[in-house]
């Protein structure tokens, strides 16, 4: 088991937003977090990546309880810079992790686009180039907030390949989603 | 230092694209100063008095214009969360940010200072006193704002709690900046009071940015 949390809970202000959370992926897997509006789903994705820290339980990757570097989020916004072209946006990812720029936009259908402002770009395309960007990442841990968001079946079916390298490669994947995700063999958590 | 270039380069291309902010602060910076003879009267010698204390004044709260978009822009795209997720330390993001708002910023208003105090009949052999200090004082100023701009992050009026942090901080440095300034003018030495811009500078290198870094962290996590 690559990804291991156990008896996690998270307080917002006076809330309880996630309680007793516990999983555990192994190399390779995915799992994927359902549940209600309201149910803690990008909480229990904020926690995962090291961003928010439980007030309660243990989380550790490869029984590793630090977390930096380990974690690449697609969140609910893209992190879309309009003013820059669609290869600028990546440069940060790709001269952090050392990978192909271009590869990544031509991966997710993008790849006649990168010299292209990013506020041309219609929020289905905003959507891949912040899925582009969490490609160019060495995180061997991915997390999703609805990727598949304003995404048409070609695109899904892109990301499904992006994500199955991934998962070949060793990686670990959580999603939140509502929708059904192009991901064979993932574990299901439900969150009320 | 590579994700360092890389955040500085992202800073500044961006500045550079948006084209707003520079311009903005150096022509406000250019209003204000340009206020005083209009307020005061246009004596020479009262002017020249009153040079360096209009000039630091000025270039305080022109600092202050664009700190509450440092991060919050960041903060409200998700941006944010992407850079503290790259395993990046917090401290070396809010360094770069302190770093582009100098270089944005301070440095032009450094530059833009030189003609203005000539324009306020400040004499000439005690220009680079005042350009020096400033030049010293513009960049603890951009330390001391990074830390009060990640602090305020997700506070609501943050744009308000902003400057109400930034400016008594900042008042030993136009103390001694104007100090120094003014005792070039009346042939003095300005160097004690450099010095002890350079002090506050060597002071908040260190401590603004792990602050900085901090606070960020805090902001994410809330």
């Amino acid at each position: 088991m690559r990804l291991f949390a156990q008896h996690l809970s998270l307080f917002r202000g006076e809330r309880l937003v996630l309680r007793d959370l516990s999983c555990a992926v192994p190399s390779g897997g995915a799992l994927v977090l359902t549940g209600p509006n309201g149910a803690g789903k990008s909480s229990a994705l904020r926690l995962l990546a090291g961003l928010a820290r439980p007030d309660a339980g243990t989380l550790t990757f490869d029984g590793n309880a630090d977390l930096a570097g380990i974690a690449a989020m697609l969140g609910h916004q893209d992190a879309i810079k309009p003013g820059l072209t669609a290869l600028e946006n990546l440069a940060f990812a790709a001269a952090l992790s050392g990978r192909d720029a271009p590869a990544a936009l031509t991966a997710l259908g993008l790849g006649a686009l990168g010299h292209v402002p990013a506020q041309l770009f219609s929020a289905g395309q905003k959507r891949r180039l912040a899925l582009a960007r969490l490609s160019l990442s060495n995180a061997p841990l991915w997390l999703l907030d609805e990727p598949t968001l304003g995404l048409d079946h070609a695109s899904i079916a892109r990301l499904g390949k992006v994500i199955a390298a991934h998962r070949a490669a060793g990686g670990v994947l959580v999603a939140a989603t509502h929708l059904t995700l192009p991901l064979p063999n993932a574990a299901e958590l439900a969150l009320a | 230092m590579t994700a360092f270039a890389a955040i500085l380069t992202r800073e500044l291309r961006m500045a550079w694209r948006l084209g707003a902010g520079t311009p903005a602060a150096l022509l406000f910076f250019l209003v204000v100063v340009s206020l005083f003879p209009l307020a005061i009267g246009p004596s020479p010698s009262q002017l020249a008095q009153i040079a360096p204390g209009i000039i630091w004044v000025a270039a305080l709260l022109a600092a202050l214009l664009p700190l509450d978009r440092l991060f919050a822009a960041d903060f409200e795209d998700g941006s944010l969360d992407q850079l503290l997720l790259s395993g990046v330390a917090p401290s070396l993001i809010a360094f770069a940010k302190a770093l582009a708002h100098w270089l944005t910023n301070g440095a032009p208003i450094v530059l833009a200072a030189a003609p203005l105090a000539i324009m306020l009949h400040f004499p000439g052999h005690a220009l680079p006193a005042l350009l020096g200090g400033l030049a010293l004082g513009s960049a603890g100023l951009s330390l001391l704002g990074t830390v009060a701009a990640a602090i305020v992050l997700g506070a609501r009026r943050g744009a308000i709690l902003l400057p109400v942090l930034v400016l008594p901080l900042a008042t030993p440095l136009v103390i001694f900046g104007a100090a120094g300034a003014d005792a070039a003018a009346a042939g003095l030495s300005a160097q004690p009071h450099l010095l002890l811009l350079a002090a506050f500078l060597a002071a908040s290198l260190p401590i603004a940015p792990l602050a900085a870094g901090a606070a960020l962290r805090e902001a994410a996590a809330a």
